[in-house]
């Protein structure tokens, strides 16, 4: 076994980066953070590309199956002698395949951020916070130990809170931020809870271990958590729910998916980075990381379907109608995420049947390519527009030619268009659910359609439809997106498409989002790490193509030219149309729950008992001893007839006591 | 080494304060010893450690016995182990921290850290007695300096709270106290480690373990006797709330731990009301805190919620959870102690805790907002800081308990992260973040003393955060001890 420990290298060095910067960064590194940060970065990139050239092309593979390996592990906190928290580094083809994703899209929005972020205040603190952030997820995916992930999970958790709320001085992105992290920590309440059932009678806390115990029938901690219940589910199908509902959580599924619309708050490469590519991903990861023993339950694993079916479906439909181009996108991750949830749900361990796991990293890997394009060129857009609104937007093709291009390329490839690489890896999923669950298969069929749908009705928004504004900036100047970008928009080169560091990601990940389709996936990733034969059928693509074109057509006779025929439509769907713009209520039942029940009916109770009833029962107790005292200081009067009688008294109760009483 | 030099040299301390005459040596004086105290606590670590990893297997180092009162037995029997070692190591941190806050103190200064530093001399002599009497001398040396300083430096309705809180501890020494008796009548010595040996008989500990308990749990808080820490910390001055939380409510948790280890078998008969109230303060106290709208209010009802997690750590009585709640001692103790400390920062420029009043301070102050930021975030129990680490330690050996009752209640206390969360954003975005306004927009970030405080601390809470096998080394083999008895206990049922 050859040495990986090189792969160490890849998180610290960004650690590194958010070490330095956060202590110096603000005196001493001003102006020059984002350089260091990306040299940093480049550096772990290209580990991360030879780990993976080396993982899966020299020595990885032992007879035809890809090896876990674990480079490096030590333990980090005992609890007891076999349960303990440990540190380590995983090398197996999920992981390397999540290294090259991380590294590759974080150094593109590090470039990118170069031009977007120039003349920002706190240039070297966005830097500090981006490095933390993708040193935490590529901990996370190097995770030995299922409370290492939880670890990471955590940090990713606040780095997304840093990042959100950035524009720390505007009130609309604290609350973003504020939510996000609540909601996540919500749902990872219930994957700490998972954790502790999966240590408890896994007697372990390490990935390999437990996969080890839980995946055969005969072990006897397979037999004790299968026999031990709960309300009517097993020990395992509750473990594996909460942890599933932690990975729903950071993942965006329905109900926990509120948050993600409103991290669109953070600066645009931020969203491409987290919220569209990586953070995102962490619970389909997740879901993957332990999907030995997922496929070991049934209910759990049609859990994670469902959820994610309900999920796909349902962003699209909301994706439809919303008018802010980063919250289309927005829902347009949610949605596809849910594609790589359910893709997981349905697919078995191993062997052929093994296609949805395939399929799903698949869709998670060129997904992050072309998704975090999308983000990179409506960055492009806001930057030039200050805007966010559809409605500001329209004409734009001809002002910012490589945006264009990449973006229709980027909307291509979620749309599934054949030869770009949504469509290879959606066509797999699409495979996987025909042949496991006709139910979800139409469900993501027609998922597909309206993805086409929304995606171009915002291609054809932002760069058909209206003539492009003479004088974008200054229509719509006091939309600044944010307070900090001051002087340097004086520059003539601001408004045009901006700086070569923010067209250069543009390309290169347009060309990722035509290329990476071509990539053999089921030879290197499949549920058990032996190859997988999988191939194109032309008659089986033919329905979720056409649909797609159709879709795209639709799109164009609504919005390439302004007419009224959208707004016919609208009048059609009449109250599910505004239910769907209103994100069906879910944030104000949310809003309900929190507002209207904790804080009146448990926050306020509690304090006010606590200042009224415990602390008074305490105040009781202290007035009471001091009426007692005064009542009875008459007592100690210091004359000595009142003390006589009292003797005598005593003397008199006492002999009745015992004469008549005691006998 | 000479325990007795962690009692010597505040005393020392502490007289020369007296006779000094200017504001300038006073503070020197103060600062000089407080180091002097670090420095000792930290040599006496690396003896401790040396002396371990030499195959020292003796429950307590460095022991001194000397014949205090014949008559009755009492002896000046001192010495230390691990969690007695990581209390000392706290307390000398949070007394430099404590000082170097105070810095600019000028009402009657030289009382004011004459009483300091009396206060961290109670303490070192609290965590180094092995007999009961001696402990529970220095425990009432501890309480009297708190009632001078809410009361004459404190603000807001000070006299009333220094009364309460000055009661409050009264009453629960007064308990301690009669369990002493108690446990003295019976067998005769006040020295622990002999009654550890000799054993109790059940209905001895049953009935006097409850007033031992609950005397130390209304000083670490324990619900429904945690109403002085509110008015308490609110009404006192910045140092003062630090060694409040710091140090005062650790007397609490140690002795409730002391007195567990010392009488097993009535723990493990009232170990499901100890975590009852454990887990109601836990969740309780979250969800009070939620609704505070004064910084110090919020930090003091989120103590009463974190020392809650010492409470069920010690009423699982397991070796992890036991663990847990002495990582959670030390964790707390850092963690509030640097948020007195940020609040202080913030209410000395601003003149305000109100949480409406503020917003925006990490434009003019980003400093002390990011020190703000990370005693948040160590409260939130985010991986990395000491928080994460000791609370995940109490929900692993508390889940070990397979009983549906105490599951139930690991998931409830679990359940607190979340509340946790929203009272510290809540706090962190209406004060850190959103709009500053014009006033304090001007207001100055953090001079060198006060930066010198926040960072000793937050070293501290880094060192157990990112290396908490460190600590774990500390204190793993003691309460492997302590577990030789309450494991006895349990299985005797």
């Amino acid at each position: 076994m050859s040495n990986y420990l090189y792969i160490l290298w890849i998180p610290l060095l960004p650690l590194a980066t958010f070490v330095v910067l956060g202590l110096f960064g603000r005196k001493y590194f001003a102006k020059t953070a984002g350089i260091i940060s990306t040299a940093s970065l480049l550096t772990s990139t290209i580990l991360s590309f030879v780990a993976a050239k080396q993982y899966f092309f020299v020595d990885g593979k032992v007879n035809g199956v890809y090896q876990k390996i674990i480079a490096l592990k030590y333990t980090w906190l005992q609890f007891s002698p076999n349960v303990s928290i440990d540190m380590g580094v995983i090398v197996d083809p999920i992981a390397v395949m999540m290294l090259i994703v991380v590294t590759s899209v974080s150094l593109m929005v590090h470039v990118f951020s170069l031009g977007y972020m120039k003349g920002e205040e706190r240039f070297a603190t966005y830097y500090a916070f981006l490095s933390l952030f993708t040193f935490s997820m590529l901990g996370l995916i190097l995770s030995v130990n299922i409370f290492q992930v939880y670890m990471f999970w955590e940090l990713v958790g606040v780095s997304s809170f840093l990042l959100i709320g950035y524009y720390f001085n505007k009130p609309s992105a604290v609350a973003a931020a504020k939510k996000a992290f609540i909601v996540t920590r919500f749902a990872d309440l219930g994957f700490l809870i998972g954790i502790m059932i999966m240590g408890f009678y896994g007697g372990t806390l390490d990935i390999g271990l437990l996969i080890q115990k839980l995946t055969s029938a005969q072990s006897p901690e397979f037999l004790s958590i299968t026999s031990a219940s709960f309300l009517g589910a097993s020990m395992l199908t509750w473990g594996l729910t909460l942890i599933f509902m932690g990975g729903a959580g950071k993942s965006a599924m329905f109900p926990l998916h509120i948050w993600l619309p409103d991290a669109m708050e953070g600066p645009t490469p931020v969203s491409a980075l987290i919220h569209a590519a990586t953070m995102v991903v962490a619970g389909v990861y997740l879901v993957a990381r332990l999907f030995p023993i997922f496929s070991m339950d049934e209910t759990a694993l049609n859990i994670v379907t469902y959820v994610g079916a309900f999920s796909a479906l349902l962003a699209a439909i909301i994706a439809c109608t919303q008018t802010d181009i980063k919250r289309v996108l927005a829902y347009s991750t949610m949605s596809q995420i849910g594609y790589m949830m359910f893709a997981l749900g349905i697919s078995k361990n191993g062997g052929e049947n093994g296609l949805g796991f395939m399929a799903s990293m698949f869709h998670l890997f060129t997904h992050a390519f072309f998704k975090s394009l999308l983000f990179l060129g409506a960055g492009s857009v806001i930057h030039m527009l200050h805007s966010n609104e559809m409605k500001d937007m329209g004409g734009l093709r001809k002002l910012m030619p490589i945006t264009h291009a990449a973006f229709l390329i980027a909307c291509l490839a979620i749309a599934g268009i054949p030869p770009f690489a949504g469509f290879f890896s959606k066509e797999e999923i699409l495979t996987a659910a025909f042949h496991e669950n006709k139910l979800i298969y139409g469900v993501a069929l027609f998922t597909a359609a309206l993805t086409s749908f929304y995606m171009f009705r915002l291609y054809f928004n932002i760069f058909w439809s209206k003539e492009a504004p003479a004088k974008a900036h200054s229509a719509v100047h006091d939309h600044a997106h944010n307070a900090g970008h001051n002087d340097d928009h004086k520059d003539a080169q601001d408004h045009g498409e901006g700086t070569w560091t923010m067209k250069l990601p543009l390309i290169i990940l347009a060309a990722c989002a035509v290329g990476v389709g071509f990539i053999p996936f089921s030879q290197f990733i499949t549920s058990d790490g032996a190859a997988l034969e999988t191939h194109i059928d032309m008659v089986f693509s033919i329905a979720p193509v056409a649909l797609s074109i159709i879709a795209i057509l639709l799109s164009a006779s609504f919005y390439k030219k302004e007419n009224t025929k959208s707004d016919k439509a609208v009048a059609v769907f009449g109250g599910f149309y505004r239910a769907a713009y209103k994100k069906f209520y879910v944030d104000e039942l949310y809003l309900f729950i929190t507002k209207k029940i904790v804080f009146p009916l448990i926050g306020q109770p509690i304090a006010w008992a606590d200042r009224n009833i415990v602390d008074g029962f305490i105040l009781l107790l202290a007035s009471t001893t001091a009426k007692i005292s005064t009542a009875i200081k008459g007592l100690q009067s210091g004359k000595v007839q009142n003390y006589a009688l009292y003797f005598f008294g005593g003397v008199l109760a006492l002999s009745v006591l015992f004469i008549y009483i005691w006998k | 080494m000479n325990l007795s030099l962690l009692i010597i040299l505040p005393l020392l301390t502490a007289l020369l304060i007296l006779l000094s005459k200017q504001l300038a040596q006073i503070r020197v004086i103060g600062l000089v010893g407080s180091i002097a105290q670090l420095g000792t606590a930290s040599w006496l670590l690396k003896l401790y450690m040396d002396q371990r990893a030499a195959g020292n297997t003796a429950t307590h180092l460095f022991e001194t016995n000397a014949v205090w009162f014949k008559a009755l037995n009492i002896n000046y029997h001192i010495g230390i182990d691990g969690i007695a070692l990581a209390m000392i190591l706290l307390t000398s941190l949070i007394v430099v921290a404590g000082i170097l806050v105070s810095w600019t103190m000028e009402k009657l200064s030289k009382e004011y850290f004459f009483l300091l530093v009396l206060l961290s001399m109670g303490a070192y002599g609290f965590f180094i007695s092995l007999d009961l009497f001696t402990l529970f001398f220095f425990l009432e040396v501890a309480v009297i300096p708190k009632f001078l300083l809410i009361g004459i430096w404190g603000s807001g309705r000070k006299e009333n709270s220094a009364m309460k809180l000055a009661l409050m501890l009264m009453a629960g020494s007064a308990l301690v106290f009669v369990g002493l008796m108690g446990i003295y009548y019976n067998t005769h010595t006040f020295d622990m480690v002999e009654i550890g040996k000799m054993g109790m008989s059940l209905g001895v500990q049953k009935f006097f373990f409850p007033f031992l308990f609950l005397g130390f749990g209304i000083f670490a808080a324990l619900f429904p006797f945690h109403t002085w820490v509110p008015d308490g910390h609110a009404s006192a001055p910045t140092a003062a709330s630090m060694f409040l939380a710091g140090i005062s409510m650790k007397l609490g948790g140690y002795g409730c731990l002391r007195m567990a280890a010392l009488m097993p078998d009535a723990a493990h008969a009232y170990s499901w009301v100890i975590i009852l109230l454990a887990t109601i303060a836990i969740i309780y106290g979250a969800f009070a805190t939620m609704m505070q709208t004064d910084l110090k209010y919020i930090n003091a009802y989120s103590s009463i919620s974190h020392c809650g997690f010492v409470i069920l750590g010690i009423g699982m009585l397991n070796k992890t959870s036991i663990n847990g709640a002495v990582i959670q001692m030390v964790s707390h103790g850092l963690m509030t102690a640097l948020f007195f400390a940020a609040i202080g920062m913030i209410y000395s420029r601003t003149h305000t805790r109100m949480v409406a009043q503020l917003g925006g301070l990490l434009k003019a102050m980003p400093f002390i907002s990011t020190v703000f930021v990370i005693a948040g975030l160590c409260s939130l129990g985010l991986p990395g800081f000491s928080g994460f680490v000791a609370e995940m330690t109490v929900f692993m050996g508390s889940w070990q308990n397979p009983d549906g009752v105490y599951r139930a209640a690991t998931v409830i206390s679990a359940a607190s992260i979340v509340v946790t969360a929203v009272y510290i954003l809540r706090a962190t975005g209406r004060t850190i973040m959103g709009p500053i306004s014009d006033e304090h927009a001007l207001l100055s970030d953090a001079s060198w003393n006060e930066k010198l405080a926040a960072g000793l601390l937050i070293i501290g809470i880094l060192i157990i955060g990112l290396a908490p096998f460190l600590i774990n080394q500390l204190i793993m083999p003691t309460t492997d001890f302590l577990m030789i008895n309450i494991n006895k206990a349990i299985t005797l049922k």
